[in-house]
């Protein structure tokens, strides 16, 4: 996942390239065509017939209703992970003594897949959309922090010294040398954050909401694009799983390029490649 | 003069040394004092909340001492212990999963990520497919995969190994792609062919980048893996954490948990280490230049 | 000495009328504009301009790394690149020391020497190694065959790279900007440092550079060129004899030389600056 974020940053999509996507994506496009019409696609459905089933979806006002709810957890979990994270980072970055002891811990919990907290979650959030929001937090809450602390680190100490010895106190240091230094490695982490926060908050819904006996809400409250993924397979509709698994494709794609523009738009001073 | 190697000294003899000398730094710094400080407060706070002060959504949750003692039990209440056959079964399953999952996803990744660095017509053509099914995430694949192929092992298998292959073929990619120009210039000049400088220069330039996205993978590998085993799984270590809950066995939830962080880190440490072990030159870099 | 000794010089470059446009972006840019240029077989040629005038193109268009718009450019009678044939093809013959170091990282100094001779199939692994032990020691780099590149200094690094060059008997070093990241000092060890290789192992060595002090030093001809598109606007032959050391630079002769030159640079300097022109 962390990957993401550097490779997005290459410039591409030039008009060459936009002709050889289109031709490769449009062949293969035609092939699982032909093999889903003779049947050899495993029960996987035809493009044509995932298309007709994405046009009624759009008329259907629970295909939308599933977007906002997971898109509203996305922003739920990823906005608290960004201000608690980057304030945890920062923090750290600034005295030693927190990240000595906080750190160690950090990096104990860090390995521990999001989502097996969904059970912990569960248990402790008095409810699903809660300990949803907990997962998605989680999710995104690690990348910022690391990355706003090697940002922070990061910063060349001569900047610091250039500022103090044109006569700045410790809070213009801060504010002025620290903040802006790190801005570049957050955006970067909350770019790639975002893309875990999908990531997981699919696997949430399947779990809690689709899941057999998690949640209990079942279908009105448990909701969300992974959710209409679950319930698809579970009814047997299988075009509407690959709507929804593009609907999420889609999601995520455009949420972190716009986090990623945004990034760029707040840090004109980093080169463009 | 200049000409002296600051790396040529002898290194074995040294070494012993140099971490005796290390451990003595280390334990001289508060690092290590500030670390159980910070251990302790994390251990007491959830003994004291779940246990002593009763907080309220505390409450539920299964106490410090309850996993602790279940886990290093011989007669575990909840059934899984350091000494029960079935708590190394169910790590075994996963990793063997994973491990399954990453050794595909590296033959695989590895080289289509060198062909979409090295040829730029095969990036064209084929790198669009490659990116359009990137954003999809891996744990939206798991009813596909149960459809397709007809079980849940083989589809628990599947979303482990697609993350795990994304990120080890882009990286590879990014790493051939991040290779100087003038290396592969000063190659042809010598003489090399496309073939040698692709032995000689673009897998040896690449490999950083590709441990990399090996490390990345197996992360994400564990990261998938806990899902599809909660989802379909029938062991393993999601399966210990998910039916911990449905059966209210709550200490195994967070045995379970623990033991996928370990069984994670020590998974990637190992990759970090063959790393180290195979680019001595770039780890040398690293340590000379800062 | 210990490379087989080149009896009948050879190396003579001829470079005809050439130029370079690019072409990026629809807007074309002129960097090398009719150029002419002969260079004698084991002639130390040196070209100075500002920075991003074009002279790295002309360097890359004789090692065979871009192509050239007209013209020609030969090699000892050899069309490298000209008519019907617009990009010669790298080879062994002209070995391009290049501006920041190009060794592997990944290869010890040994293994980095030994690599042109090896993938060449032109010798074993036992030979290369026996040459490539007896030019280092001429070098004075015996004690650093089995550490990387990135242990070693910069100005050994550019050693290590001449050698590497001088491995493959070359008729022409490339040589571009190659001193450029140090500092004065060992600038100066690694001039005479080249001129002792140079005396040892004779090949014309093309060597482009902005620094006017370093190119009447070594060369025996000193190519003033102009800014942005490229070509020659002064050539200046240095009659100070060979061998020189650092006491040359003092001599009367030397600052005749610099004083001649000096106008010609740095109107082109200036030329450079006022159109913008900044390092690239």
């Amino acid at each position: 996942m962390a990957v993401t974020a550097t490779l997005a940053a290459k410039g591409h999509g030039r008009g060459s390239d936009l002709v050889g996507a289109g031709l490769s994506i449009g062949s293969v496009l035609i092939l699982w065509e032909v093999m889903a019409a003779a049947d050899l696609t495993a029960g996987v459905p035809a493009p044509t017939a995932v298309l007709a089933a994405w046009w009624n979806l759009l008329f259907d006002g629970g295909y939308w209703q599933s977007w906002y709810l997971s898109a509203f957890r996305v922003a739920a979990g990823f906005f608290a992970a960004l201000v608690l994270g980057v304030l945890l980072g920062l923090a750290m970055v600034v005295s030693r003594t927190l990240y000595g002891i906080t750190f160690p811990i950090f990096e104990v919990l860090r390995p521990i897949p999001p989502l097996a907290w969904v059970p912990a979650a569960i248990i402790f959030w008095p409810t699903t959309e809660l300990s949803i929001a907990f997962i998605t937090f989680l999710g995104a809450f690690y990348t910022i922090v690391i990355n706003t602390l090697d940002g922070g680190r990061a910063i060349d100490q001569r900047y610091v010294q250039a500022a103090l010895s044109m006569g700045a106190s410790r809070m213009n240091v801060f504010r002025r040398i620290v903040l802006p230094g790190t801005l570049p490695s957050v955006t970067t982490g909350a770019a790639v954050g975002m893309g875990i926060t999908w990531e997981v908050v699919v696997a949430a819904e399947m779990i809690s909401g689709g899941g057999s006996s998690m949640g209990g809400s079942g279908g009105g409250t448990g909701g969300g694009l992974g959710f209409l993924i679950w319930n698809s397979y579970t009814g047997g509709s299988y075009e509407q799983i690959i709507v929804g698994m593009l609907s999420i494709g889609i999601a995520g794609y455009l949420s972190s390029g716009l986090l990623r523009r945004f990034g760029q738009w707040a840090t004109p001073w980093i080169g463009r490649r | 003069m200049e000409m002296v190697a600051s790396g040529a000294i002898g290194r074995e003899d040294s070494r012993l040394a140099m971490i005796r000398r290390r451990l003595a730094l280390s334990l001289r710094s508060p690092a290590p004092y500030l670390a159980l400080l910070g251990f302790a407060l994390f251990l007491g706070f959830w003994h004291l909340a779940v246990e002593v002060w009763q907080l309220p959504r505390f409450r539920a949750m299964p106490s410090l001492g309850a996993v602790v003692g279940d886990w290093i039990s011989r007669d575990p209440i909840y059934g899984l212990s350091l000494f029960t056959p079935e708590y190394y079964a169910h790590i075994w399953a996963s990793l063997r999963r994973v491990l399954l999952a990453f050794a595909l996803a590296t033959a695989l990744g590895v080289p289509l990520g060198m062909a979409f660095g090295w040829s730029p017509a095969f990036r064209r053509y084929v790198f669009p497919l490659f990116e359009i099914l990137r954003p999809i995430p891996a744990l939206a694949w798991v009813p596909l995969a149960i459809v397709m192929f007809h079980g849940t092992e083989s589809s628990v298998r599947f979303i482990t190994f697609l993350p795990a292959f994304f990120a080890t073929a882009l990286n590879t990619m990014l790493g051939v792609s991040s290779i100087d120009e003038s290396y592969l210039r000063a190659a042809r000049c010598l003489g090399a062919s496309r073939w040698q400088t692709f032995r000689h220069v673009v897998v040896p330039g690449a490999m950083p980048f590709i441990f990399t996205g090996l490390q990345i993978s197996i992360g994400v590998a564990w990261f998938s893996l806990v899902a599809g085993e909660m989802l379909a799984g029938e062991f393993g270590l999601g399966y210990v954490i998910y039916t911990g809950y449905t059966l209210v066995t709550y200490p195994t939830i967070v045995i379970g948990m623990v033991t996928l962080g370990l069984v994670g880190y020590v998974s990637s440490a190992i990759i970090r280490l063959v790393g180290r072990r195979l680019m001595q030159w770039h780890a040398r870099n690293l340590g000379i230049e800062g | 000495m210990n490379t087989p000794c080149l009896s009948r010089p050879r190396g003579a470059i001829r470079i005809q009328d050439v130029v370079k446009v690019y072409d990026p972006h629809g807007a074309a840019v002129t960097a090398v504009d009719h150029c002419t240029l002969d260079i004698a077989p084991g002639e130390i040629c040196m070209i100075v301009g500002p920075s991003g005038c074009g002279k790295t193109s002309l360097l890359n268009a004789i090692a065979g790394f871009h192509d050239i718009t007209s013209g020609a450019i030969y090699l000892d009678d050899r069309l490298l690149c000209g008519p019907g044939r617009p990009q010669s093809e790298p080879g062994a013959d002209r070995v391009v020391v290049f501006q920041n170091g190009a060794l592997f990282p990944w290869k010890t100094v040994l293994d980095n020497i030994t690599f042109g001779p090896l993938v060449q199939g032109r010798s074993t692994l036992r030979e290369a190694r026996e040459k490539a032990r007896a030019l280092m020691a001429d070098a004075g780099l015996a004690d650093v065959e089995s550490s990387y590149p990135a242990q070693l200094s910069s100005g050994v690094r550019r050693r290590v790279e001449i050698v590497r060059a001088l491995m493959n008997d070359p008729s022409v070093l490339l040589l571009d900007e190659p001193y450029r990241a140090l500092d004065s000092l060992t600038k100066s060890m690694m001039h005479e440092s080249l001129l002792q290789t140079y005396y040892r192992n004779k090949v014309t060595i093309f060597f482009i550079t902005h620094d006017l002090e370093e190119a009447i030093f070594l060369g025996d001809k000193v190519v003033v060129m102009t800014s942005r598109p490229c070509r020659p606007k002064k050539i200046v032959t240095v009659d100070i004899p060979h061998p020189r050391d650092h006491n040359v630079l003092t001599s009367r002769r030397f600052r005749e030389l610099m004083d001649e030159t000096m106008s010609a640079v740095h109107e082109e300097a200036q030329a450079a600056f006022a159109a913008g022109e900044r390092e690239g």
